[in-house]
């Protein structure tokens, strides 16, 4: 008499889960904790993924805001003197002439001049506050805008007026328009106090006056230090190409050109590294979670020996009871990825929002955080799974 | 009638060179209900692993509902056992925290039969044992005897070839053991064959047909017409 050899019959999908989840159900405690370590490497590398995208957004957001289009035109150095150069006093009309240049306006360094709180202070106690004798037009250039008071115009241009940028004003203790500072030896009126200019750092600890009186009273010389200029936004390459030529035709070299956007993103790009190191930081934590769930898994066969001893007896193939503890594993770490991508996220959303930034929470990496627990799963729960599925089926039942 | 054991000249020999079962010769008619009794370490044990395909047998043959199990993988062993043979242990073998009708109903997962009917087949097979009041107690809330008719009602719940039962009284009190012995009484009169396995003498003199071993040997048997020397 010959049969056909008996086939195993094959688990259904919701019977596996069900078989998977039934060792987790009857011990909670150890679940939360094994499956604890793995959510916290997942939250901190999406942590950190997502403020840096949100930092990145932000910055995003601040350059369309601000434009990318303004350029800025410094004397540096001679090429042969290697001393300070100078811009021509006409470099800010022929700047203009260039055609895409929407507006040009210069600030002059007063090399000389500084600002105290007042007449008491020791000279040497200058607060490294710039003063600069500006355009009247350099705020709409640089994209500026008035925190106080007013902004310079005609009339006070000649008077010892003076606005502040906003760290001058703090370091000098002014909170508002109307105060008196001591600059240069006079006593100057606080016009205006700026806000801070994202994209003309220097301006913010600068005392800003009017050309004429910094030509009457200060020394001025009339040779602007920075030129900013706007360009069409289609024309900026073109009129880089151009300006250091135009600012300064009798010593182009010296000339130094920068599009201060572009140091507002390499900036940035600096920050991506030490993001790489944070996510590096975050992928040990999500190591350490994957041993941990192995070793829960390593607990898990030896306490039961026995049950797998029954599923034997009650028909259960090697496969299926390797199945059975691999799926254990999968959730166990598919728990804890969960979790860590709902608290990253949640980190992300607290931190982005302190900080004003628009919350980005990267889609890939939540994508990528998932499928790595489910890699870590698979890997923990392999040799467990494994081991299990080997033990012989008398052996397990004799252990009670 | 049809054997549904069939033991030739089955000897297990454990690495270390100890022999727990050494040229037996067993037949087990569909409907028989059999003691195989003796003292501990007479082979008792290894005989039920071996019959239930837990193990592998050294030397012989051991044949299983008509299949020559020595040709099939363990794959088939696995499929065989889950439909042609149910397990009753001394320690009842039951997870904590599962209630009674998922634990019967465990009793099917390995056959293909979908979950549904497989719960409502266990809620009616614990009916048949007396558990009807029990289904969704978990084991720490039942009796020894309890939990030991859930175990059978796991076995019976396939309907299976043949039940083997490994003591299955050993760890209950006179009274919880007599109602287990029913219940495999009963399941023999609804036509299933049974194997109780005890040291027992007072258990297996009350059962129709005795095995009795002694140092891994058959040394009487009782349909057998054939004297044994003893």
């Amino acid at each position: 008499m010959t049969l056909i050899a008996p086939r195993p019959a094959r688990l259904r999908g919701t019977d596996l889960l069900l078989l998977g989840g039934s060792g987790l159900r009857t011990r909670p405690l150890r679940v939360v904790l094994s499956a604890l370590g793995v959510a916290i490497g997942i939250a901190a590398m999406l942590a950190v993924l997502g403020i840096s995208a949100s930092s990145r957004a932000d910055l995003d957001r601040t350059l369309a805001k601000l434009g990318t289009n303004l350029l800025t035109v410094s004397p540096g150095e001679g090429v042969f003197s290697g001393e300070p150069a100078a811009l021509p006093a006409e470099a800010v009309p022929m700047i203009r002439r260039i055609g895409p240049v929407t507006s040009a306006n210069a600030v002059g360094l007063l090399r000389q001049a500084r600002v105290y709180r007042n007449d008491r202070i020791p000279a040497q106690q200058s607060g490294a506050i710039a003063v600069l004798a500006a355009d009247l037009g350099l705020l709409d250039t640089v994209g500026g805008r008035v925190a106080a008071g007013a902004w310079l115009n005609p009339a006070t241009a000649d008077f010892p007026v003076t606005v502040l940028g906003a760290t001058a004003a703090e370091r000098l203790g002014v909170a508002d328009a109307g105060a008196q500072v001591w600059l240069g030896g006079q006593w100057f009126t606080v016009a205006g106090i700026l806000d801070p200019v994202p994209l003309a750092r220097e301006l913010d600890s600068a005392a800003l006056v009017g050309g004429p009186v910094a030509a009457s009273r200060l020394g001025y010389d009339g040779h602007p230090t920075t030129v900013y200029c706007q360009a069409a936004p289609d024309q900026v390459l073109a009129v880089r190409a151009v300006l250091a030529a135009t600012a300064n035709p009798a010593d182009p070299l010296s000339a130094r050109v920068s599009r201060p956007s572009d140091a507002l993103a390499a900036q940035q790009a600096t920050d991506r590294a030490f993001t790489a190191l944070l996510l590096g930081l975050g992928a040990v934590a999500l190591l350490v979670g994957g041993v941990g769930v192995a070793n829960t898994m390593i607990i898990s066969v030896l306490e039961r020996r026995g049950e797998i001893g029954l599923r034997r007896a009650l028909g259960a193939t090697r496969p299926a009871v390797a199945v059975q503890f691999l799926i254990e594993a999968l959730l166990l770490s598919g728990l804890g990825g969960v979790a860590g991508a709902l608290l990253g996220a949640a980190v992300t959303a607290t931190y982005a929002t302190t900080q004003g930034w628009p919350v980005a929470v990267p889609v890939s990496a939540l994508a990528a955080g998932l499928g790595v627990t489910v890699v870590v799963g698979v890997l923990a729960g392999l040799y467990p799974a494994l081991r299990a599925a080997r033990l012989s089926p008398t052996a397990a039942l004799a252990t009670q | 009638m049809t054997a549904v054991l069939q033991l030739d000249g089955v000897t297990r020999t454990y690495p270390g060179g100890v022999t727990a079962i050494d040229g037996v010769d067993l037949t087990v008619d569909r409907g028989e209900l059999v003691a195989v009794v003796g003292p501990s370490g007479s082979g008792k044990s290894t005989l039920l692993h071996l019959v239930g395909l837990l193990d592998r047998p050294t030397a012989g043959t051991v044949r299983v509902a008509g299949f020559d199990t020595g040709a099939l993988r363990d794959r088939s062993l696995s499929a065989l056992r889950a439909r042609a043979i149910g397990f009753v242990f001394q320690q009842f073998h039951l997870a904590p925290g599962v209630r009674a009708l998922d634990a019967v109903a465990d009793g099917l997962l390995y056959t293909g039969v979908p979950r549904a009917a497989r719960r409502a087949r266990a809620a009616q097979t614990l009916r048949q044992v007396g558990l009807a009041e029990r289904l969704t107690h978990r084991p720490h809330e039942l009796s020894g005897g309890e939990r030991q008719r859930v175990a059978i009602a796991r076995a019976l719940v396939k309907q299976p070839e043949v039940i083997l039962a490994d003591e299955p009284t050993g760890n209950l009190d006179s009274v919880s053991a007599a109602a287990v012995l029913d219940l495999l009484r009963q399941s023999h009169a609804a036509g299933t064959t049974v194997v109780v396995i005890t040291h027992d003498q007072g258990i297996a003199q009350s059962l129709p047909r005795r095995v009795e071993m002694r140092d891994g040997r058959i040394t009487r048997d009782t349909a057998d017409r054939k004297a044994y020397a003893s």
